[in-house]
């Protein structure tokens, strides 16, 4: 991975709206052939990164390189090898699957006689087969993200940015799309895809960039990052329905001391548990992640932590 | 860019505008009614009075007299109805995250708009020869040769041309659907203030003013000539140069528009 040129280079990204800092001082790189997860709550400023990335957005200050060319002087270029699956879906309602399908192959000025071939075995290896020639407005949600995927895949690009890409997803899918990011990866394609869930991050990701109001405040490795919360964490449960996540060293004396601070009565069962991403952005940020959908008590929650 | 790629993705996206029209009929089938509608309601609830009143028909004309005053307006018209449901669909795209998909993709950028501007040209044929075909049907007969009907058509394009730049502007510029449905509204009562309906002479000082400069005034008095067989005069001219002036400034807010659509 070391000896591979950077798909992705991102320096002194900064991006306000009005007296609202969006990202302040981003940097990052992206080897080629690998998956980066921009991880953070809602307002981190994830698709932002993502949006200039892309082109849809000029940055304030800093650079951004993609394939070795810069957003802004090179845009067409950079286009010409990226693909974008955002957190709403971008499809033609009105048209059928597989019409999706040949138009974004033809914007991309492929051959219809070669492509028809790759636009059926994609509705296929999508799940899409049965509904191809049914109206997209007619699809559920999750088709309807899968479809988003597949017009992004249809052009072959060298470079996937997918902003939330199972959000609002079932188990199944979700896995089903982790599945088809790994085989893109093993096709030399690289990925940076941003996400709420710390899940995906772990199971995807090569490596993974903490983002919280704007600023990275980790980097590394899921082991890497997991290695920075040494001995995990307490939850406890309390009889009156809370629980609460405790940072631990491991150690008995930090155990001890959790304990020694908790009321009999009001416990309803304590388990220890190893480190995963979700101790890690306690331990960063000084505030749990965001669960979505619950993000105003979330907010208040980091404003009091 | 080359071209190529801008005719091409044109083309394509030509295709998707004219599937979309079969694929939301009611909204075509509602922008073709509304020119027809008036024209029913015009010449048989008020055509016959208004007829009386016409200018220059020895005796008074009648309901046949009024009918052909009033077709060149009310084709005005119909190019506005299909400029209006070109805002609409417009303000459907910005409404999804497809366009933000188009603009990630090395595609001619224009070619989101110009697919838009190429559908509307051809519906306004479609609903102009339609609405045209009502009108015989009632009994609008034309003294005017092949070449001027070319002409009127011409013009008609024309304006569809500059319409639709202007309409697709708004689209963009609309916050939500309903707003991009409201707005253009002006452009299909625009004509009823014009010498469509009533000669102008008879309108209260300023409003007579306005009717007669406004720019829906000197197309409606150039097709009028034109279908009848008569010279339209500096009237073309002038229409021709406010055809150019609104498809300009539609053009050029279209673009700073889309420029700065929102990334989603």
């Amino acid at each position: 991975m070391t000896n591979r040129t950077p798909a992705i280079e991102v320096a002194g990204l900064r991006k306000s709206y009005g007296d609202l800092t969006v990202l302040d001082g981003v940097d990052l790189t992206v080897p080629e052939g690998t998956v980066h997860a921009l991880l953070g709550p809602n307002g981190a400023g994830k698709t932002t990164v993502v949006n200039i990335c892309s082109t849809l957005l000029s940055a304030d200050a800093g650079v951004v390189r993609v394939a070795s060319l810069d957003v802004i002087t090179e845009s067409d270029r950079v286009r010409s090898v990226i693909g974008v699956t955002g957190q709403f879906s971008a499809i033609d309602e009105l048209l059928t699957g597989r019409e999706n399908l040949r138009l974004m192959a033809d914007l991309a000025h492929l051959d219809r006689a070669t492509v028809a071939a790759s636009v059926d075995a994609l509705l296929e290896r999508l799940d899409l087969g049965d509904a191809a020639d049914r109206r997209a407005q007619t699809y559920s949600g999750g088709m309807k993200r899968r479809l988003d995927l597949a017009m992004t895949l249809i052009t072959r690009p060298r470079l996937i940015f997918l902003d939330e890409p199972t959000t609002g997803l079932d188990p199944r899918s979700r896995r089903e799309v982790w599945a088809i990011v790994r085989e893109q990866v093993a096709d030399g394609v690289t990925v940076l895809l941003t996400t709420q869930y710390l899940e995906e991050a772990d199971a995807l990701a090569d490596r993974v960039a903490v983002l919280d109001g704007g600023r990275l405040v980790a980097e590394g490795t899921p082991a890497e990052l997991k290695r920075q919360v040494p001995g995990g964490h307490v939850q406890v449960e309390f009889t009156d329905g809370r629980s609460e996540r405790i940072a631990s060293d491991g150690s008995v004396a930090s155990l001890r001391r959790i304990l020694d601070g908790l009321d009999d009565r009001e416990v309803a069962g304590v388990t220890v548990g190893t480190a995963d991403l979700d101790d890690v952005f306690l331990a960063l940020t000084g505030h749990p992640t965001v669960d979505p959908g619950n993000d105003a008590e979330a907010d208040a929650q980091g404003v009091l932590a | 860019m080359s071209t190529t790629y801008v005719v091409r993705d044109s083309v394509t996206m030509l295709r998707r505008n004219l599937l979309h029209w079969e694929r939301y009929p009611s909204l075509a089938i509602m922008l073709v009614a509304q020119p027809i509608l008036f024209l029913l309601l015009f010449v048989y609830v008020f055509g016959g009075t208004l007829g009386a009143g016409l200018p220059g028909v020895p005796g008074g004309g009648d309901r046949t007299d009024y009918l052909g005053y009033i077709t060149p307006g009310i084709l005005i018209m119909a190019v506005a109805s299909v400029a209006l449901g070109t805002a609409i669909s417009v303000a459907m795209d910005m409404s999804g995250g497809i366009i933000a998909r188009f603009r990630t993709m090395d595609i001619a950028k224009v070619s989101v708009l110009t697919g838009h501007v190429l559908g509307a040209v051809i519906k306004t044929l479609l609903t102009t020869v339609i609405t045209l075909a009502v009108a015989v049907l009632l009994g609008y007969r034309s003294d005017a040769g092949v070449g001027e009907w070319l002409a009127a058509f011409g013009v008609i394009l024309l304006l569809a041309f500059a319409l639709t730049w202007l309409t697709v502007a708004m689209g963009l510029a609309a916050d939500s659907v309903e707003t991009a449905s409201n707005t253009p509204m002006f452009l299909v009562l625009l004509p009823f203030i014009s010498s469509g309906f009533v000669p102008t002479d008879e309108m209260p000082w300023g409003l007579r003013h306005f009717a007669e400069h406004q720019p829906f005034t000197p197309m409606i008095d150039s097709l009028r000539a034109l279908t009848s067989g008569a010279s339209p005069g500096s009237d073309l001219w002038l229409a021709i140069a406010w055809c150019l002036l609104i498809a300009l400034a539609g053009y050029l807010w279209a673009r700073r528009q889309y420029t700065k659509v929102p990334a989603r």
